[in-house]
């Protein structure tokens, strides 16, 4: 078991003919994921080699899974073709689609995600995240796979690179699955979706969480720890001695109900009696210190 | 990007959402002229990027052109909150019977956009939002419908709009709505919206936020960016498209990916406590920086003369450690003898071995390299305090 992503999840790259598509098709298929071809509008019946293997192009996502039964899509294609591309995914009713893709507008990401709930059919990653990975099992977008491997810590994210630098931290202890959720303003899944996975997930024995300053996404996240979560949780919020920002008119405020700074953050998280850690190996410490006890 | 109000009121004007006449002037006599077109009787107002300009003195009624450019130059010039004015809006002055609030903003927390109305406008909404929130209409907007004609009578309805205003509101949100859209907006205020003696609806104030994001089918927006305000080394860094923010302190930062070098700064800024130094900037190269944008950024921070050390803090996944090794190296060389503080590498992930190894062979007495995150940011604030 992992969350979202397992042994059997058969993936498709929408993109996977351009620069960054190949590249990172072939890292995945290098780290053991299972692609079964990719998506690019006008290339359809085309075929692609990476790493040895020879990869089917198709028009259109639902001419993909017909084909070759695909579960699982990640995006790669620039922002300008973004919104269309995960319009094509999600009409195709796939269950999850990865956005990869950093630089997309926030109106197309609104647009697509309000199309998702209403077709209630496909689960979005992202955009403008690092993918995710069940090391050993599936790894869908750019995530290194050799940082460390299956283990029983779930970790939740908005950053990429703070991702991998937990996972390095924890790597003697390894992880069931690592979601990079993505720092954009309007994301498909999150914390919350992923603290709820975790919790339902037999395989996963307890959670680390991190967030950034901005937004009120950490307070809601510790808002529905106190109320589901019974695994234990350590926490980290990057960011606690930034200088204030901009406010951004009046309007921002009245919306977040919190200042968004990382104390504020902090203090909602240990409220509901998760540890948070002041730096990334702070917080590893914690959860190391959680594990062993557990044995 | 955010607006000074005299470009969000252009933006209103050429999307059909009612305004006064209004006028940029960046000097006293500009001021006058524009006063003078305007009848005499004017508002002005300081523009700048930041709440309370009103209790600040930035805003001050004129009753004639002369007054007008007496007022500006009192405005112009002055200090609001650290922020100078270098420009005043001259606006139409006329006779107010109410003021409300309408604004259209993205809401993170329910992932769509959000319509906030309220009769009840004026200088304190937190106020009414905190204090009577019956008097402030809360409404998605479900992004694929946008705001219809009857989405917009509720709207008028929810914030208790008076029956002889609720067309003229009507049509201002969609009006504001097809702007929003239109202009790939995160957030555009009217605050207030006013009702004149003659019963006409226009706005007075305005905010709005732009999607930088979007910048790619705006091209627009490229002329609303203030260069003016911008920290030399801030310009310098946007120049190169390097995600870059001065800050106060001694130590240089460089990392990849923002939440990494947020988390770099807090590091550093906790190792320097006992050094008495902090963090210098914030820089993020960003995913799969190459070789130049290392070097790009390299050459930025050794060009702040508030900079004792630098820590470069890598951990590569798009991005490869030998890039940014190349890129340290290289920019190295193109300073030559100007480059002299000490840099601290630390590198993990993609390629790390050939990065390390690449430090290691070009043997630079400036560069150090340490294994660990803690480790390297210890010594990068000791090296500061120096």
């Amino acid at each position: 078991m992992a969350i979202f992503i397992n042994e059997n999840t058969k993936l498709i790259v929408q993109g996977m003919t351009g620069s960054e598509g190949t590249k990172h098709t072939g890292r995945m298929i290098k780290s053991g994921t299972n692609v079964v071809g990719g998506v690019t509008p006008g290339k359809g019946g085309q075929s692609v080699e990476i790493e040895g293997k020879s990869l089917p192009v198709f028009n259109t996502v639902a001419e993909a899974i017909a084909a070759t039964g695909a579960n699982a899509s990640v995006v790669f294609v620039p922002p300008k073709f973004a919104k269309a591309a995960v319009i094509d995914a999600i009409d195709a009713a796939i269950p999850l689609v990865v956005v990869i893709t950093e630089g997309i507008p926030v109106h197309d990401s609104a647009a697509f995600y309000a199309y998702s709930v209403s077709k209630g059919t496909t689960r979005i990653i992202g955009p403008n995240c690092p993918g995710l990975i069940s090391p050993g099992k599936s790894n869908i977008g750019i995530i290194p796979s050799d940082i460390t491997g299956p283990g029983r810590i779930g970790l939740v994210s908005k950053s990429g690179t703070l991702t991998y630098q937990m996972m390095y931290e924890l790597r003697d202890f390894g992880f069931s699955t690592a979601v990079g959720i993505g720092g954009d303003p309007i994301i498909g899944t999150t914390h919350i979706d992923c603290l709820r996975a975790f919790q339902d997930d037999p395989d996963t024995d307890a959670i680390v969480m991190i967030g950034e300053i901005g937004g009120d996404a950490e307070e809601r996240a510790a808002a529905f720890i106190g109320q589901y979560v019974t695994k234990p949780v350590v926490g980290y919020v990057a960011g606690f001695t930034a200088p204030e920002g901009k406010t951004m008119g009046h309007a921002g405020a009245i919306v977040s109900g919190s200042s968004g700074t990382a104390a504020a953050k902090q203090s909602a998280l240990e409220a509901v009696g998760v540890k948070v850690g002041k730096t990334p190996s702070a917080t590893a410490a914690l959860m190391r210190e959680i594990l062993n006890k557990k044995g | 990007m955010d607006l000074f109000e005299y470009q969000a009121r252009d933006l209103f004007e050429s999307h059909g959402v009612p305004v006064l006449g209004g006028a940029v002037a960046f000097t006293p006599e500009e001021a006058e002229k524009a006063a003078e077109s305007m009848g005499g009787r004017v508002v002005v107002k300081a523009q700048v990027k930041v709440g309370g300009r009103g209790k600040a003195g930035g805003v001050k009624l004129a009753e004639s052109a002369a007054d007008a450019k007496e007022k500006a130059a009192a405005i112009l010039g002055m200090d609001i909150k650290g922020h100078i004015v270098h420009k005043v809006m001259i606006a139409q002055a006329a006779p107010i019977e109410s003021e409300y609030y309408l604004a259209i903003l993205l809401d993170r927390a329910n992932r769509n956009f959000l319509v906030m109305a309220s009769v009840a406008g004026g200088m304190e909404i937190e106020e009414v939002a905190h204090n009577s929130p019956e008097k402030l209409a809360r409404v998605g907007i479900d992004p694929n419908v946008g705001i219809t004609k009857e989405k917009a009578l509720e709207i008028v309805k929810g914030g208790q709009f008076p029956a002889d205003v609720q067309d003229q509101v009507v049509e201002v949100l969609l009006k504001l709505w097809a702007a929003f859209v239109a202009e790939d907006a995160t957030l555009m205020e009217i605050n207030p919206l006013v009702k004149t003696s003659d019963g006409k609806v226009v706005a007075l104030d305005g905010k709005v936020t732009l999607d930088d994001s979007a910048d790619f089918r705006q091209a627009s927006h490229e002329a609303l960016v203030d260069h003016a305000a911008a920290n030399p080394l801030e310009a310098a860094a946007k120049e190169k498209n390097l995600n870059y923010v001065k800050l106060d302190g001694q130590v240089g930062i460089i990392g990849n990916g923002a939440g990494l070098v947020m988390s770099t700064l807090d590091v550093v800024a906790y190792a320097g406590e006992k050094y008495n130094v902090k963090p210098a900037n914030f820089l993020d190269i960003g995913g799969g920086a190459s070789a130049q944008v290392m070097a790009d950024g390299l050459s930025i921070i050794l060009g702040d003369k508030d900079v004792k050390s630098v820590f470069v803090n890598v951990f590569g996944g798009i991005t490869a450690c030998d890039a940014v090794a190349n890129g340290i190296v290289q920019a190295l060389q193109i300073l030559g003898e100007k480059a002299t503080k000490p840099i601290v590498v630390r590198l993990d992930g993609n390629n790390v071995i050939e990065g390390r190894r690449i430090l290691n062979d070009a043997a630079h007495p400036l560069i150090q390299q340490l294994d660990t995150m803690d480790g390297a940011a210890a010594r990068a604030a000791e090296l500061a305090a120096k």
